[in-house]
């Protein structure tokens, strides 16, 4: 028997056909991933089997997505990338979060030169745009996956900054706070034990959205070259070689691009439902 | 009998942001107040909102530093003592919110919230612990079943008594009881002030009760201090504060309440307003940042005479702040 | 300003012997909540009647569907997830349950105002109060399809309108910000704009509850001042019987979604004959007589999802018995003018 939250919290996803629609697509994307090598019609085309007698074939039963260049199965690529991209995604969001909302909870319950200091050098990185900051650094680092990741981590922990830092902000006034006070909690306990926990929701809402965000950063930097290697099977840097082969073989684009849009939009209307069910305060519609 | 509690000159100001218009301002939440209580002792501390004293609630439990006077607690000066070394003395100093729904962590258990006192203060562990936190509950009238719930699932009066089994955890001398009713029902009140009194029968504990009811002050205080503008304008005992009130704020603050039962009279359908239909007080508080010169209730004030309008706040002498009523 | 008691017996006499124009019926009205965890039976059968000019207070604990019942008469509950069972609401003679929504626009702020009891809430941060009051009071004539006054004319009202809730310098006060208007400015400033549309009911839902004791005292004077002067009916909402006995000549206690008992408000403070009404008499702690101990009703309010059958009030009554837990009692008078829902009464 599940507890009444949890009953409630399904109830109020299943009202909503986005947040269906959300989660739908995220269990679609992630179960691919998941079974990819079993489930897609060409395993060896992953690694880059060369097949130059099949390259450029359009869409037909045997390959529904076409061939590429070399001839390798598109969707067997693009299911096999969703591995990677989701990784990368979820990996970035993690990191991000696991900098960014201790400095922030620390920041809004602390008060004074730290939060001062916190919060100066946060402003400084949201002044830049993330990607084109991203940018800069991968083109310091180097090009790779790797690296890709580290300069998205980088730009992204700012924004859980500010939001566990807003969020402390506001619980540092809650009577319950006082209350520990009173009881003769040190800083720490507070902050652990009631700040942070009770910080959580709009985090998690965050965190749901910014994985989609991420996978479009990841492919976008694959993109412009500076993330993923051919032939590894990575959405952007499969969308950048397609993009010489467009008009004529456009399926090539199609199916890389199609998941890059459903895993992000799958993530963002999930993040919505969360936002629903997490904070009572927010619109229900 | 020592006091348990005395604060002398006791002063809070704020400093309020500047703005465009206005050059730096300061609010005088509390001014000069002295205090003392006994150990066992109720004082009651009325007043309207923004009087200053739930703000010198939470100077008493040092949850905002003072800004002049002096705080002995225990016979220890608390004043201006290092959160560390103070730590130990709070287990005997503790503190009852107006609204129990928001003074209990969402995220914790019953049990969880009010064992967190007694692990703090390491006073107990293990099955210990929940033993302890099992007789806070059934003190407080709330059975075993209520230990895994969480503050949701309780109504107003079982969230307050979980707030008060909290606050007794620690063993304290003294509970600060900040508007502990203002939020329940009448019916649910009246069990809270059934618990109060057991408990401190049972305890000795010491009570400062901030309220605006006065009726509920009535009830449980020995002694009342009746606060205007950050000042204690009439202290005394609760029947001479209630029954002969000097100061013409007090009078005006009993005649405002709307009364039941003396107020109809037998035989015919009528009843009265609050105060015969006299307004007691016109107007209303003054804005703390911009006092009244002399006496802060002079603007509301029948008995005021041109000494009132000028000069120093009176004094509280004997009990009273008030020269013009004292003397008449 | 004194709230005459001349007045008020007057009014009190009136109920008891002189049937006057009825101006609201309420009929077996009963609405339900729907939500995730089932339907919650808010108001179970609620009838009431209230004459032209007179005044009747709503008594009762949190939960137990006063303030439901004060928006019902302006349909304010949101539906979903409110739904109406049964029941009607007449007032001057119409169902208001069966008016369209654009015919409710019309009697809302007109012939029906109400005063709420966070007046913050309901005036707009960043305007004005003249813009606010002036829009409303042009709003009314929108609605009701009546040539709109001009700006000026409707400023002229709405510090005539400020000046008779007694509040001095209504000029500057137009000019003002919420934010810099006290509690009780703001409270009748929501009066005046409740008096706009020269309304024949004046619902106020515990609308000194936010209010300080001595300002409290003034609102409640002048609103039992309005009351005598405008000849408006008032059917005030409070937890506080207190406020009620100032200002109301006839009282209805409320207990889980039902009435349990109304009369004369004297009457009913002297002698109330349902035991929720007695048990909530014994818990109010009275100043004058600091020897009488309140007492609590023991036990807590039902769960309206799952309420208890027959009287709602069974589990926790002392008087309670078999007949009690399967038959819901009605409310029947038991004396001219006081009607009680025990059947133990």
């Amino acid at each position: 028997m599940l507890s009444r939250r949890t009953r409630l919290a399904l109830w109020q996803l299943g009202r909503s056909f986005s947040s269906m629609l959300g989660l739908g697509l995220v269990l679609g994307i992630v179960g691919l991933a998941l079974l990819g090598p079993w489930v897609v019609p060409y395993p060896d085309d992953v690694a880059g089997a060369v097949n130059i007698a099949g390259k450029l074939q359009a869409p037909s039963a045997a390959h529904w997505f076409g061939t590429d260049e070399v001839g390798n199965d598109i969707l067997t690529r693009v299911i096999i990338g969703a591995r990677l991209s989701l990784l990368v995604g979820v990996g970035i969001t993690l990191a991000a979060a696991a900098i960014g909302v201790p400095l922030g909870v620390m920041a809004g319950t602390a008060g004074g030169v730290v939060r001062e200091a916190v919060m100066r050098l946060t402003d400084l990185f949201l002044s830049v745009p993330g990607l084109v900051l991203a940018i800069a650094l991968v083109a310091a680092l180097g090009p790779g996956i790797v690296n890709a990741m580290v300069a998205l981590v980088l730009v992204w922990w700012p924004g859980y900054v500010r939001l566990a830092e807003a969020k402390a902000l506001s619980l540092r006034e809650e009577p319950f706070i006082e209350a520990a006070r009173v009881a003769g909690a040190s800083r720490f306990r507070i902050l652990w034990r009631h700040v942070l926990p009770n910080s959580l929701s709009p985090i998690i809402v965050k965190m749901s959205m910014d994985v989609g965000q991420a996978i479009l950063a990841v492919a976008s930097l694959g993109f412009l070259g500076l993330g993923a290697r051919p032939p590894t099977p990575e959405w952007g840097a499969m969308i950048s070689i397609a993009r010489g082969y467009l008009p004529d073989w456009w399926w090539y684009a199609i199916c890389p691009g199609a998941f890059i849009y459903v895993s992000v939009l799958g993530f963002n209307l999930l993040g919505d439902g969360l936002r629903d069910i997490l904070d009572p305060r927010s619109n229900r519609g | 009998m020592t006091a348990l509690l005395n604060a002398t000159g006791l002063a809070k100001t704020y400093a309020l942001p500047r703005t465009a218009f206005q050059p730096a301002r300061l609010l005088q939440a509390v001014a000069g107040v002295d205090l003392a209580l006994a150990a066992g002792g109720t004082l009651g501390l009325v007043g309207e909102s923004g009087c200053g004293k739930s703000t010198l609630a939470r100077l008493l439990l040092r949850l905002v530093p003072a800004s002049a006077g002096r705080i002995v607690f225990q016979g220890q000066d608390i004043t201006t003592m290092p959160e560390a070394q103070l730590r130990p003395l709070r287990r005997r100093l503790q503190l009852v919110h107006q609204n129990p729904g928001a003074a209990l962590d969402p995220r914790l258990t019953v049990a969880q919230a009010v064992a967190e006192p007694l692990i703090i203060q390491s006073l107990a562990k293990g099955a210990a612990l929940r033993d302890r936190v099992a007789a806070l509950l059934a003190e407080v009238g709330l059975g075993a079943e209520f230990l895994p719930r969480f503050p949701h699932e309780l109504s107003g009066g079982q969230k307050q008594r979980v707030c008060i089994a909290r606050a007794l955890a620690p063993e304290p001398a003294l509970l600060v009881l900040d508007e502990p009713t203002s939020a329940l029902d009448v019916s649910v009140q009246a069990q809270m002030l059934d618990v109060l009194a057991d408990l401190r029968e049972r305890r000795g504990l010491a009570y400062l009760f901030i309220s605006h009811n006065l009726a509920v002050v009535r009830q449980v205080c020995a002694e009342v201090a009746v606060m205007y503008l950050g000042r204690i304008v009439e202290q005394g005992s609760a029947a001479q504060v209630f029954g002969a009130p000097r100061h013409p704020y007090t009078r005006a603050l009993l005649a405002s309440v709307p009364r039941l039962g003396g107020s109809v009279p037998p035989g015919d359908g009528q009843v009265a307003a609050p105060g015969d239909g006299q307004v007691a007080a016109p107007g209303e508080p003054p804005n703390p940042a911009a006092p009244p010169p002399g006496c802060p209730f002079h603007p509301r004030c029948g008995m005021a005479v041109p000494a009132c309008r000028s000069g120093a706040p009176p004094a509280l002498v004997d009990g009273l702040a008030c020269p013009v009523s004292g003397a008449g | 300003m004194s709230p005459g008691s001349d007045g008020r017996s007057a009014d009190t006499r009136g109920e008891l012997n002189r049937p006057r124009e009825t101006l609201l019926a309420i009929t077996d009205y009963r609405l339900a909540f729907d939500s995730f965890d089932g339907t919650a039976q808010v108001l179970d059968g609620v009838s009431l009647q209230l004459a032209a000019g007179e005044t009747l207070g709503i008594v009762g604990e949190t939960g137990c569907g006063k303030s439901v019942l004060a928006r019902s008469l302006l349909r304010l509950n949101p539906a979903p997830p409110a739904r109406v069972v049964s029941g009607s609401i007449q007032f001057e003679g119409t169902d208001i349950l069966t008016l369209s929504e654009r015919e409710m626009r019309r009697l809302r702020g007109r012939r029906i105002a109400m005063v709420f009891q966070d007046p913050v809430s309901y005036l707009n941060p960043l305007l004005a109060i003249g813009p606010q009051m002036t829009d409303a009071l042009r709003g009314q004539h929108a609605a009701a399809r009546e040539a709109q006054p001009s700006r000026a004319e409707a400023r002229a009202r709405a510090a005539a309108l400020l000046a008779s809730v007694g509040l001095a310098e209504p000029e500057r006060l137009l000019a003002s910000h919420p934010h810099q208007l006290s509690g009780g400015m703001r409270q009748r400033v929501l009066i005046a704009m409740a008096l706009a549309g020269n309304p024949a009911l004046l619902v106020a839902d515990e609308p000194t509850t936010a209010l300080d004791v001595t300002v409290q005292a003034q609102v409640l004077a002048l609103i039992a001042g309005l009351v005598r002067d405008r000849g408006l009916a008032l059917l005030l909402i409070s937890h506080d019987l207190g406020v009620i006995a100032a200002s109301c000549a006839r009282v209805a206690v409320m207990y889980a979604g039902t009435i349990v008992e109304e009369a004369a408000t004297a009457t009913l403070l002297r002698g109330p004959r349902h035991p929720y009404a007695q048990g909530l008499l014994a818990a109010v702690p009275d100043l004058d007589r600091p020897d009488h101990r309140p007492r609590g009703i023991a036990g807590s309010i039902p769960n309206l999802l799952r309420p208890p059958p027959g009287c709602r009030f069974h589990p926790r009554c002392a008087l309670a018995t078999e007949r009690c837990r399967v038959e819901k009692p009605l409310l029947r008078q038991v004396a001219p003018g006081h009607n009680v829902a025990c059947h133990h009464a």
